[in-house]
């Protein structure tokens, strides 16, 4: 596999992005699906209120969310540090640890661990890192059988489609068609909406992969530096499966994942199912330090920890842009965001949609693959308000905008594809916009103008056809503010 | 959320108008100034002052925005209050200007600019603990809360202590009320549908309440709402907070 | 290539200015006065859709049999050298209608295609528990291996109420967790569960459908205050 690299990182080829319509297609797609919007719609309201349950103490919430920040920015403070010393700690444990530049070099280390040790089928537990190195597609055309065991990620693969949201990946079908699918493909499963019959069925299936998996796959939710300790939450019981059932266990996870101490795990546990669910604490909570000890029963006999760069060592250079990396994937971002809401998580064509998906996105994949996806936000902070570990995400859309519109040329540009948005015509509009604003002579006149003829402008001119579409034209007022209160005696200095 | 530990009275506060109101809402803006002069302030309109400089920043243009900017902190000059009638613009001045300003020989400046910069609901109560005597028909409203007033200026549940003052006025809260209406400035055009599908389900929202008007603190949201159910035929009114606390009292 | 890609990325990351280490605000955890936090924890994991039955330490099995048969359960699951493993085992041998008991003894291996289909339930003790989020605490062991609280559709936790840590935290410090990881740690709160569909609560999906809670009463205590 060639590998051009750049002295500032790598190229990234194949970016968690799709190929095809930009966000704006999209979105408006799925903008005339009324069905869609109903099951996010209904979905989102659900997890928004059982969440603000969880945090109803103002005050506990404020401490605790501090601490959740605190323990991932102080491990990103010392992050190649922390690093190190967990590869230190999980080599003396017994657990292989690889490094993986791209989600290239990633899927050509997860099958070569695969084919040395000549499995052909693979079990994955939910894996977003995963996802973004369309790791199963790589497997699939190597001739590795990998079936996803998450029901969601079960329903998502049988559907042939993408996650639509990273914690609950289907959460954009509904009962009906869920049945219909799983009725298709398992055997003796007739057309049933009873959740029970049909979990029952995934039950029956899943675990005969489980019992015939050569190897297991998992992600990581959290890397403990201090004494090598990959754990892993979840609610079903298939990522424990994965990681103790099959005699191999491959781990993938991002580099940004790592913690200083375990003590810094109990405040992020408290955090992160409460914002992603409203759950106190998933059903399971699976701390893994090493593989099988001679005289253990159970456990995978080999243990495997794959770092994953992928553009985040780029995010790391910039001292704003880095607060991105203290994400912990909880999707509280997602489920408050009103934009995620009417569009659905496709529509991003990002692995990771919303607004995490927004800033980590482009990011990852260059804004001149996805641009557009910054300007998808009204800028509510609807997510900035909920963010467990305090993202600063409105102030990086921004700033990611600013990259974007930037005159081309930068030596060392912040960000992949910086530029690259960048048109004339709306630069100009801000070159005026700042010459009329910033020069009271010019303002004066200009708005007075506007004031006393603004109602005439044509409805075909391109912002009102927009802006008219759904809404009446807005009323200039004839005279300004700044007319009247000068007419009306009010002092102005 | 960034509020000033609670100042004590002045004697004179700058009104920041907005650009907003300049050139579409000049009542809501008159109005504003009015209920603080009511109340016995003397209120400072500089007639150099213009935008706060959002649009530019928020579209990542931020030496047009820190221009821009810099026409304000250059004219607001005293140590006075500034009270901005809008919790987006003054969500900008008083959250984002420090940014703006990082590195700049004015920085210290901006901050300090910053420091001064209070939301007017947020000034009525805790400032001036305004008592207002209803004087208007009865009524039932509803309350469109800004994004930016929640969650850059921490100003909630003040808008509403000013209208439960109203002996006639009967506030009712719309579903989703914290939920963004889908202005967002520049996004209302570049993402038109989106906005569109939003506006609608607020427009939806609001008339569901049965009121007959609808209440913001920010012309932006108010643009945006009013827009969207005058188009849909929908007999509801928008009004700025100020414009209605004064009619309600003073009449108009 | 993964040495390379080591320090590669190592080298691109400490070429970035290492950010200020900022400091550990504090947080306190939750703390719960005795009685309170027995009825915490019970009332958590109920609430997780688990079942609580209070025992006593030598009359347990008999009950346990007794909740067994009520669900149909035929053949259970136990660790042979554990405390709890032989205590059952020596009191269902005097049973007349005990459900037969399968022995964890040999490595997964030779045991799979039983543990995976053929089992109904299994018993485990537990390390600890946890009132904050109403958690049982496990660290596997040979004696008592890790599917045993995965595998079979009925998984039954002994807990020794004075083993009740307010909250993970406490209890991590109180132990030193971190000097001495296991092989493996598992919380676990409640039966497998999914809301993949629609957002409808499904339970068993991969793991147990139930969880069963024997919360062992303190005798010692019991008997000191008497
Ligand atoms: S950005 Fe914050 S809210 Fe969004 S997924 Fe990450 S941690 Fe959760």
């Amino acid at each position: 596999m060639a590998l051009e690299t750049m002295p500032d990182g790598p190229v990234v080829e194949n970016p968690a992005m799709d190929k095809g319509p930009d966000f704006t297609q999209r979105a408006h797609a799925a903008l005339i699906d009324p069905g869609l919007r109903r099951n996010f719609r209904r979905a989102m309201d659900g997890l928004m209120e059982k969440r603000a349950a969880q945090f109803a103490d103002p005050v506990a919430w404020a401490a605790l969310r501090e601490r959740g920040a605190q323990a991932r920015a102080a491990a990103l403070a010392r992050l190649p540090d922390l690093l190190e010393e967990l590869e230190a700690r999980c080599a003396a444990n017994g657990i292989q640890v690889h490094w993986a530049e791209t989600i290239e070099d990633g899927n050509a280390i997860v099958l070569g661990i695969l084919n040395h040790h000549r499995a052909r089928q693979v079990v994955k537990g939910k894996s977003m890192v995963s996802e973004e190195m369309h790791l199963n597609d790589h497997l699939a055309a190597h001739g590795i059988t990998a079936i996803e065991s998450d029901l969601g990620e079960y329903i998502i693969q049988l559907a042939g489609e993408l996650p639509s949201h990273i914690v609950m990946p289907c959460i954009h079908k509904n009962k009906d068609q869920i049945a219909t699918l799983l009725a298709a493909n398992i055997p003796g499963l007739g057309y049933t909406e009873d959740v029970a019959a049909l979990t029952a069925a995934a039950r029956r299936i899943l675990r005969d992969r489980f019992a015939a998996a050569d190897a297991g796959i998992s992600g990581v939710n959290f890397a403990v530096a201090e004494t090598g300790t990959l754990v892993l939450i979840e609610n079903e019981g298939n990522g424990r499966l994965s990681t103790t059932l099959p005699p191999l266990h491959i781990a993938i996870t991002g580099i940004e994942k790592v913690v200083e101490r375990l003590d810094d795990i109990p405040p992020l546990l408290a955090l992160l199912p409460r914002s992603a669910t409203g759950q106190p604490i998933t059903t399971y909570v699976n701390m893994i330090t090493s593989p099988r000890k001679p005289g253990e029963k159970d456990g995978p006999a080999a243990v495997h920890l794959i770092l994953l760069d992928n553009g985040r060592s780029r995010v790391f250079a910039d001292a704003q842009l880095r607060d991105t990396l203290r994400c912990i994937r909880c999707g509280a971002c997602i489920n408050h965001c009103p934009v995620y809401a009417r569009v659905g998580g496709h529509s991003y064509g990002s692995v990771y949609p919303g607004p995490i998906g927004k800033i980590l996105t482009p990011q990852i994949a260059g804004l001149d693959v996805a641009g557009d996806l910054p300007h998808a936000s009204t800028l509510c902070n609807a997510c900035v308000e909920v963010c467990p570990v305090k993202i600063p995400i409105a102030d990086i859309l921004v700033r990611l905008r600013q990259e974007a519109a930037q005159p081309a040329g930068a030596a060392t540009p912040a960000v992949k594809g910086a530029g690259s948005r960048r048109h004339i015509a709306e630069a100009l509009v801000w070159t005026v916009w700042r010459w009329v604003y910033a020069w009271p002579w010019l303002h004066h006149r200009a708005t007075r103008l506007l004031a006393r003829i603004g109602n005439w402008i044509p409805a075909r001119a391109p912002l009102l056809r927009a802006w008219t579409r759904n809404r009446t034209r807005p009323h200039f007022a004839g005279q300004t503010l700044h007319e009247r209160a000068r007419r009306a005696g009010i002092d102005h200095e | 959320m960034s509020q000033p530990s609670r100042p004590s009275r002045p004697e004179t506060v700058y009104f920041f108008g907005t650009c907003l109101i300049d050139l579409f809402y000049p009542q809501a803006g008159l109005a504003g100034m009015e209920l603080l002069r009511r109340e016995g302030l003397r209120v400072v309109f500089p007639q150099n002052q213009s935008c706060c400089a959002q649009p530019a920043r928020n579209s990542g243009y931020l030496d047009e925005a820190r221009a821009v900017a810099r026409r304000q902190i250059e004219t607001f000059v005293e140590d006075w209050p500034i009270v901005v009638p809008s919790g987006s613009c003054a969500g900008m001045m008083r959250t984002h200007y420090p940014a703006l300003f990082e590195g700049q020989p004015d920085a210290e400046r901006a901050r300090a600019f910053a420091g001064r910069v209070v939301e007017l609901t947020w000034f009525l109560v805790h400032v001036l603990d305004i008592r207002l005597a209803d004087k208007g028909e009865p009524v039932t409203v509803t309350w469109h809360a800004s994004c930016h007033a929640m969650r850059e200026m921490g100003v909630r549940d003040e808008p509403k202590q000013l209208l439960r003052q109203l002996s006639g006025v009967t506030l009712v809260e719309a579903g989703h009320e914290t939920e963004c209406c889908g202005f967002g400035g520049t996004f209302a055009v570049r993402h038109a549908e989106i906005a569109a599908a939003m506006v609608d389900d607020k427009v939806t929202s609001i008339a569901r309440t049965g009121a007959s008007a609808v209440i913001s603190g920010d012309c932006g949201c108010l643009m945006n709402i009013t827009g969207a159910i005058d188009k849909a035929g929908r007999p509801i009114v928008g009004r700025h907070i100020a414009e209605f606390l004064l009619e309600r009292c003073h009449g108009a | 290539m993964s040495d390379n890609a080591r320090s590669r990325i190592l080298a691109r990351l400490r070429a970035a200015a290492p950010g200020p280490v900022p400091p550990r605000p504090a947080w306190t955890p939750p703390t719960y006065l005795a009685e309170e936090r027995r009825a915490r924890f019970i009332a958590m994991i109920e609430a997780a859709h688990a079942e609580v039955h209070e025992v006593d330490q030598t009359t347990w099995p008999v009950r346990l049999r007794s909740i067994l048969a009520n669900k149909g359960v035929r053949r259970v699951m136990t660790a042979p050298t554990t405390a709890a493993g032989q205590q059952l085992a020596a009191v269902w041998a005097d049973l007349a209608d005990a459900p037969a008991l399968i022995a964890y003894d040999q490595p997964v291996e030779v045991l799979k295609p039983v543990l995976v289909r053929d089992v109904d339930a299994a018993v485990t003790m537990t390390r600890g528990a946890i009132a904050e989020t109403g958690t049982l605490v496990l660290w596997p062991s040979p004696a008592e291996p890790r599917l045993m609280s995965l595998l079979p559709p009925i998984h039954v936790a002994l807990v020794e109420e004075w083993r009740i840590a307010d909250s993970l935290a406490a209890l991590m410090a109180d132990e030193s967790w971190a000097a001495a990881m296991p092989t493996n740690a598992v919380l676990i709160s409640g039966p497998s569960k999914t809301a993949d569909i629609e957002q409808t609560l499904a339970y068993g999906v991969h793991g147990p459908k139930e969880l069963i809670v024997l919360l062992v009463r303190d005798q010692e205590a019991g008997a000191a205050a008497v």
